[in-house]
């Protein structure tokens, strides 16, 4: 069973190991374990750079959940009917939830949060673009939770069986808990679909303006993907970009129609040849604007994270200053109850 | 509400029930995204949740549940003033917690003992209460026995919401139970987590001209319409529309 | 100071009675009882537990992977630990 404990005691002994270490062996049986999917655990040998991408990616993961929570918490508190209100409130308490499981699983590769977190306030790790955009309206909630909740899906599934065991089994678990979430966004829109015609242009505008974002989610075609490859190769991905681009825009075609809403395309038709609908071509422009830092909302959702931490910087000190007083130190006492 | 006979007295303890937990819930909603750390992301949310749900149940009790929570001015609003109240810093919104799931728990005990019309919910109710109060208990011991500094936010916070305590003890129509002995149980309970948490009991009035009852009669704080104004502007934009 | 002053606990959790507690996941927490209490939100909103355990994860020793061979090769070749190694004449019942 993976632990992060575990790692903690293996980064120690290599740092004790002789200097002549026969990383070829320890290669051909990482190599060897990928190739007959088996899953790598913390504590196995890993290469670096395999270690390394991990980390970042799994980071990135993370960060996406935390900083996601904020475009829907914007309308917890104007959510227009206590079941929506109850609903909300549990898909945003799922996302911090979600945050926590994979800074863990990030944690076993021997980092920790706090560093993941320091690098995400300083700009050094990257979180979903998407999430910098802004929520206008309360159709805003049900555009990210059927469009970007399902994209994030289509991107996921395929990491509930990635080489990385902490990792897969963090997505088996989110992938679990998430099946509500695009439901969720998907019976919203269709309430504002069949509602009043105010109700259904605010849902017609949400999805104008979620539509291109949620394709760019994918990340950067297969040819101009740095870290595809690879990351195929290790199997911590399984599927390109395009190709799940692909999967998610089929998808979505029919279940626009369900809707009564129209996806923002001209040039969105069915390619009978290919078996696969054709779309128009993404802006890519704009992506690399907003991952560069230049969305409408990116200063705004790093500031609101700062400052929850900064402001929380107080809290945690006063539980750590009384675990300090009154058990001689953390993790010293009983901590178990059958 | 102009109804008479045995209905009456549910309707108007039913009000003020959910209210305070509607509007409690709303508050504790508003720290999503903004706690000092993720596992109390979760724990704040679940309690929410929690509220939220006792809300819905209470307020179907006295008629459709969006219309009282959306439609309602804010003179109709039965809520104790102490729910309402921002949440402040942390040691503000733990006080709040303290103060209020220690009366809640107290009385959905009673309640739940009983066989009033209140005796299903409050049930259920009591065991999710309970584990408020051990969550603001924790929070309470923590802060207050902290660092010198969250000792002094802490103290400060339970000084601050002293005077709004006073309100929970009112009798309300329709509520069989003794508020004489339910405020001498709080004060016993509340003394004691004070005390381990090296707090002070604070020592001003805990009601007066200027509260005594005031919120379960329909007169509440300045920033209560303002809270109101942001959770019905949606819904009351859209008169009869559906969600 | 930072949550870095917040361990890591391990937690596992027994999702109904009769069956054994189940390593869950991790959460940081400043001590036990907040751990437990952040494990039972974290971990079994939607029911999925009846009981918890949390582990402060610096107590947990572990097996090495550079040890897999010694440590568990040995138990490999022995066979007669399980049943099937035992060849029993057919119609006998209840073995």
């Amino acid at each position: 069973m993976a632990t992060a404990a575990a790692q903690r005691t293996a980064g120690t002994e290599t740092d004790g190991a002789p200097g002549t270490v026969d990383t070829t062996a320890y290669q051909h049986a990482f190599d060897a374990a990928v190739a007959a999917d088996e899953r790598i655990e913390p504590r196995d040998w890993m290469p670096d750079a395999y270690r390394s991408t991990l980390i970042r990616q799994i980071a990135q993961h993370a960060h996406s959940e935390i900083i996601g929570m904020q475009p829907e918490a914007n309308w917890i508190t104007r959510a227009p009917s206590l079941r929506r209100k109850a609903i909300l409130m549990a898909k945003v308490q799922d996302e911090a939830g979600h945050g926590l499981y994979l800074y863990s699983a990030a944690e076993t590769l021997g980092t920790s949060r706090d560093e993941l977190l320091d690098k995400l306030h300083t700009g050094r790790q990257k979180y979903s673009s998407i999430f910098n955009y802004p929520t206008l309206t309360w159709a805003d909630v049900g555009a990210i939770g059927w469009l970007v909740d399902g994209a994030a899906i289509t991107n996921q599934v395929p990491l509930c069986r990635c080489s990385y065991g902490p990792y897969a089994r963090a997505m088996v678990r989110i992938c679990k808990e998430e099946s509500f979430h695009q439901r969720q966004g998907y019976e919203l829109l269709l309430a504002l679909g069949k509602g009043t015609p105010e109700q259904h242009a605010m849902a017609q505008d949400a999805v104008n303006r979620w539509w291109w974002p949620s394709l760019m989610m994918f990340g950067p075609p297969d040819d101009e993907s740095q870290h595809s490859a690879q990351s195929m190769e290790w199997k911590i991905k399984r599927h390109s970009n395009d190709e799940l681009r692909q999967r998610f825009v089929d998808i979505c075609v029919p279940q626009a129609e369900s809707l009564g809403l129209t996806l923002p395309d001209p040039d969105l038709r069915w390619n009978e040849e290919r078996g696969h609908h054709d779309f128009g071509s993404i802006d890519w422009t704009e992506f690399w604007e907003v991952l560069k830092g230049n969305g409408p909302c990116n200063e705004q959702r790093i500031t609101q994270r700062k400052r929850a931490h900064d402001e929380g910087a107080w809290v945690r000190e006063a539980a750590a200053a009384y675990a300090a007083k009154h058990t001689g130190g953390t993790g010293e006492t009983g901590a178990t109850r059958a | 509400m102009t109804a008479t006979g045995p209905a009456t007295a549910p309707v108007t303890a039913a009000l003020a029930l959910g209210d305070d937990a509607l509007v409690l819930s709303h508050r504790l909603g508003e720290w999503a995204g903004h706690a000092p750390v993720l596992e109390e992301e979760v724990a704040l949310a679940n309690i929410a949740l929690d509220l939220l749900g006792q809300a819905r149940v209470l307020l179907s009790l006295a008629g459709d549940e969006d219309e009282l929570a959306y439609l309602r001015e804010e003179r109709a609003f039965r809520n104790l003033q102490l729910v309402e109240q921002p949440n402040g810093d942390f040691a503000h919104t733990i006080a709040r917690q303290l103060y209020f799931s220690t009366y809640q728990q107290l009385l959905y005990a009673e309640l739940a003992a009983g066989d009033g019309p209140f005796a299903p919910l409050a049930a259920k109710a009591v065991k999710e209460v309970a584990y408020h109060r051990d969550h603001a208990e924790q929070w309470t011991l923590r802060l207050g026995d902290g660092t010198q500094s969250s000792h002094e936010r802490t103290q400060r916070a339970c000084d601050a919401l002293w005077r709004f305590t006073g309100e929970m003890f009112q009798p309300v129509e329709g509520l069989t139970t003794d508020p004489a002995a339910l405020e001498t149980r709080w004060l016993e309970s509340v003394t004691d987590v004070l005390g381990r948490a090296t707090l002070t009991v604070p020592e001003g009035p805990r009601s007066g001209a200027w509260t005594a009852g005031a919120g379960r009669q329909g007169l509440h704080t300045e920033s209560f319409g303002r809270m109101l104004a942001e959770m019905q502007h949606l819904h009351r934009s859209h008169p009869g529309a559906s969600w | 100071m930072s949550t870095t002053d917040w361990p890591l606990w391990e937690v596992f959790v027994r999702s109904r009675r009769g069956l054994s507690h189940t390593h869950a996941g991790s959460l940081h927490a400043p001590d036990a009882e907040l751990a437990l209490r952040n494990a039972r939100d974290l971990y079994t909103r939607r029911g999925e537990g009846v009981s918890i355990w949390v582990v402060p994860a610096a107590a947990i020793t572990a097996s090495s992977p550079d040890e897999k061979d010694p440590f568990f090769e040995p138990a490999a070749d022995k066979p007669y630990r399980h049943p099937t190694f035992y060849e029993i004449p057919e119609g006998v019942k209840h073995l």
